[in-house]
């Protein structure tokens, strides 16, 4: 496979995952949140962390994106253990998007995807026109190049997310790690953001994300990699994954799944206790 | 803008439009910057209004000095009655001015970007009153016993420790898996309290002739600067400014926090580390050499953040902000008024309402 990648070079992909993580154990202080945990991302698809509260997805992505050290194992990025590179380096590979961001209140939209040209300046060139181009690329991918002259405090929360992954993109990195796209975003917007990350990787790159909505990650990903308590309780593809069984496992949850009415994945309905008219005891609801 | 609508083409369309408006870059040679010509042009008028102002005042006095014969014996071509009085006499006040100014107001830029709160001043730290205290100790206890210690030289050197020792005091009790701006300010008011506390409680049980020069030295003033003090002031901060220069520009991701800055490839912890450091001791030689001068660390980043129109503390303009604030109100303070004022006295009373005004005008608009 080839990818297009927004600088223009183009990167061979064999089959093997680029980023992988080998019998990592993370915590903080004495509290470790994942023990021994072994996982490969697939190259070229959307993977999505799924979990309860609490259960480590958050923090794998963090230790993927080398935000967290691992106090065990190792995360291995293109071959090589990823704590032995230099932070420039791992940031010319892989765009991390954490939770929240916040920008400086007043800063236009085009000076903070700007930013993202970070990893590849330096002191003696710290503008180029290179770089102009890149971010240019980058605002419209996002769609948000009529914005480039407003200040980014002054837009709605998904506009401002397209902007922060505009800011990730303009990095011009083929992997993406994203820690909740779609928080504080209602479900127009979140849609809307999951669509852009969909784009991205129809365009080659390989994404990784943490989401909290079961329906929207079977929906938008090619994986899923479901964790409970700090370990992987099941990884594939959305339609092999999602059981109501494995729902009940995985986050104590009574649902029914159901063909999803517009497309070929599964839609999850869950199980609450009112306006329900099934039979609430039936078996087959946590087979 | 329909975001939905919009949306669903973009990668299909991903041909950029030329005319997107991106910060245009500016090239040397080898080196390349952003250009932005509000901020160059700012930076430039401030530049001149300093170097004006410096000039001005150099030339008032009891002996005054036209603006023309000022610039000439600066230049080296002056007359040899200017030149005494100029160099010898004038000089080393005015650049100390300049120097504090300077020092003031890049360390108060770097804190706020650091704790990405305006709040965060090297006075509200405490470092400029850890600065004051250690100096007062030196004057009100040891100084009554042995002059040769308090001399101007051992005071200086003592304010500075006193600001370095309370930087790193604030540093490491805020450090918890890192630095949040908030904890660093919660923990810098109360050392600064407790620093304060020590002050008064030494200026009450001191020898009255001992507090009285105490006080001198801690409204902040430029009064019989020598050109020693003038030197070791003005290499000191030269020297920080080619540090603080040199690791700017790994800085700049961290105004987004530091997960942001750590996904762009920036080692936070370092880069933070080494400019607080030299924050600390740009704000400690700039106490060392005229008394901690309140307001202008506070104010000055504030002011050329507004007048330069950047959402951060911009460095240059916030050092010259501090310069001409600093030179201004010294200036003012010598010939407004009947009473010859300590400069300290001048900065909070200018500096204070420029602020206000310039937020109360932004709110307006």
């Amino acid at each position: 496979m080839v990818v297009q990648s927004i600088t223009g070079t183009e990167t061979e992909v064999d089959g093997a995952s680029r980023l992988a993580a080998r019998a990592v154990t993370v915590g903080y202080g004495s509290r470790s949140v994942i023990d021994g945990l072994d996982v490969a991302i697939p190259p070229g698809v959307i993977t999505t962390i799924i979990g309860p509260n609490g259960c480590g997805k958050s923090t794998l992505l963090r230790t993927l994106s080398r935000l967290l050290k691992p106090t065990g194992g190792t995360v291995v990025l293109d071959g090589e253990d990823i704590a032995a590179l230099r932070t420039r380096d791992v940031a010319k590979k892989l765009g991390l998007l954490p939770q929240a961001p916040v920008a400086p209140e007043g800063l236009t939209v085009s000076d903070l995807v700007a930013r993202g040209r970070h990893p590849h300046q330096s002191w003696l060139r710290q503008w180029s026109s290179d770089d102009a181009d890149v971010v240019r690329q980058a605002l419209a991918m996002t769609g948000v190049s009529d914005l480039a002259d407003r200040p980014v405090d002054s837009l709605s929360g998904g506009q401002r997310q397209r902007v922060w992954i505009s800011m990730t993109l303009a990095q011009g990195t083929d992997l993406l790690l994203l820690d909740e796209p779609t928080t504080y975003l209602d479900l127009a917007h979140a849609v809307d953001v999951l669509d852009l990350v969909d784009d991205l990787h129809e365009s080659g790159r390989t994404v990784v994300m943490v989401l909290h909505d079961l329906n929207l990650a079977a929906r938008y990903s090619d994986n899923l990699v479901v964790m409970r308590e700090g370990a992987i309780l099941a990884q594939g593809h959305p339609r092999d994954v999602i059981t109501a069984g494995l729902l009940h496992e995985a986050f104590g949850l009574r649902a029914k799944v159901i063909d999803d009415p517009v497309g070929d994945r599964p839609l999850i309905v869950p199980i609450g206790r009112t306006h329900v008219e099934l039979d609430r005891s039936a078996p087959e609801l946590v087979k | 803008m329909d975001m939905r609508a919009d949306g669903t083409d973009a990668a299909v369309d991903v041909k950029a439009d030329v005319r997107t408006s991106v910060v245009p870059g500016v090239r040397f040679g080898g080196l390349s910057f952003v250009w932005r010509p509000w901020i160059a042009g700012v930076t430039l008028l401030l530049a001149v209004a300093g170097f004006l102002v410096f000039c001005l005042s150099i030339g008032v006095g009891d002996f005054p000095i036209g603006l023309p014969r000022v610039l000439a014996t600066i230049l080296g071509r002056g007359e040899q009655v200017d030149e005494f009085v100029i160099t010898d006499l004038r000089m080393p006040r005015a650049l100390a001015g300049l120097v504090v100014g300077v020092a003031l107001g890049v360390s108060g830029a770097l804190t706020q970007s650091i704790a990405r709160n305006p709040l965060a001043s090297p006075d509200v730290l405490g470092i400029t009153s850890g600065a004051g205290a250690v100096a007062v100790f030196l004057v009100t206890v040891s100084g009554g016993a042995a002059t040769a210690v308090a001399d101007s030289v051992g005071l200086s050197a003592a304010a500075l420790a006193g600001g370095l020792g309370t930087g790193l005091l604030v540093y490491f009790m805020a450090w918890r898996r890192g630095i949040d701006g908030f904890r660093l300010i919660l923990i810098g008011i109360s050392v600064n309290a407790v620093m304060q506390a020590i002050t008064t409680w030494l200026l009450v049980t001191a020898d009255i002739r001992d507090v009285a020069r105490a006080q001198a030295w801690l409204v902040g003033s430029l009064d019989n600067r020598s050109w020693g003090e003038v030197h070791v002031a003005l290499w000191c901060t030269l020297v920080l400014l080619v540090v603080v220069t040199t690791v700017a520009f790994q800085f700049k991701p961290l105004h987004f926090g530091d997960e942001v800055a750590a996904g762009l490839g920036v080692r936070y912890g370092t880069v933070r580390a080494v400019l607080l450091l030299c924050a600390v001791l740009l704000a400690g030689v700039a106490v060392s050499a005229a008394g901690p001068v309140p307001f202008v660390a506070l104010v000055a980043p504030q002011v050329a953040m507004r007048l330069a129109r950047c959402p951060t503390p911009p460095l240059v303009a916030s050092g010259l902000v501090g310069a001409l604030l600093l030179t201004g109100s010294d200036l003012l303070a010598r010939t407004a008024l009947p009473v010859s004022l300590p400069v300290g006295v001048v900065t909070a009373a200018i500096g204070g309402p420029f602020l206000v005004y310039l937020l109360v005008r932004a709110n307006r608009r």
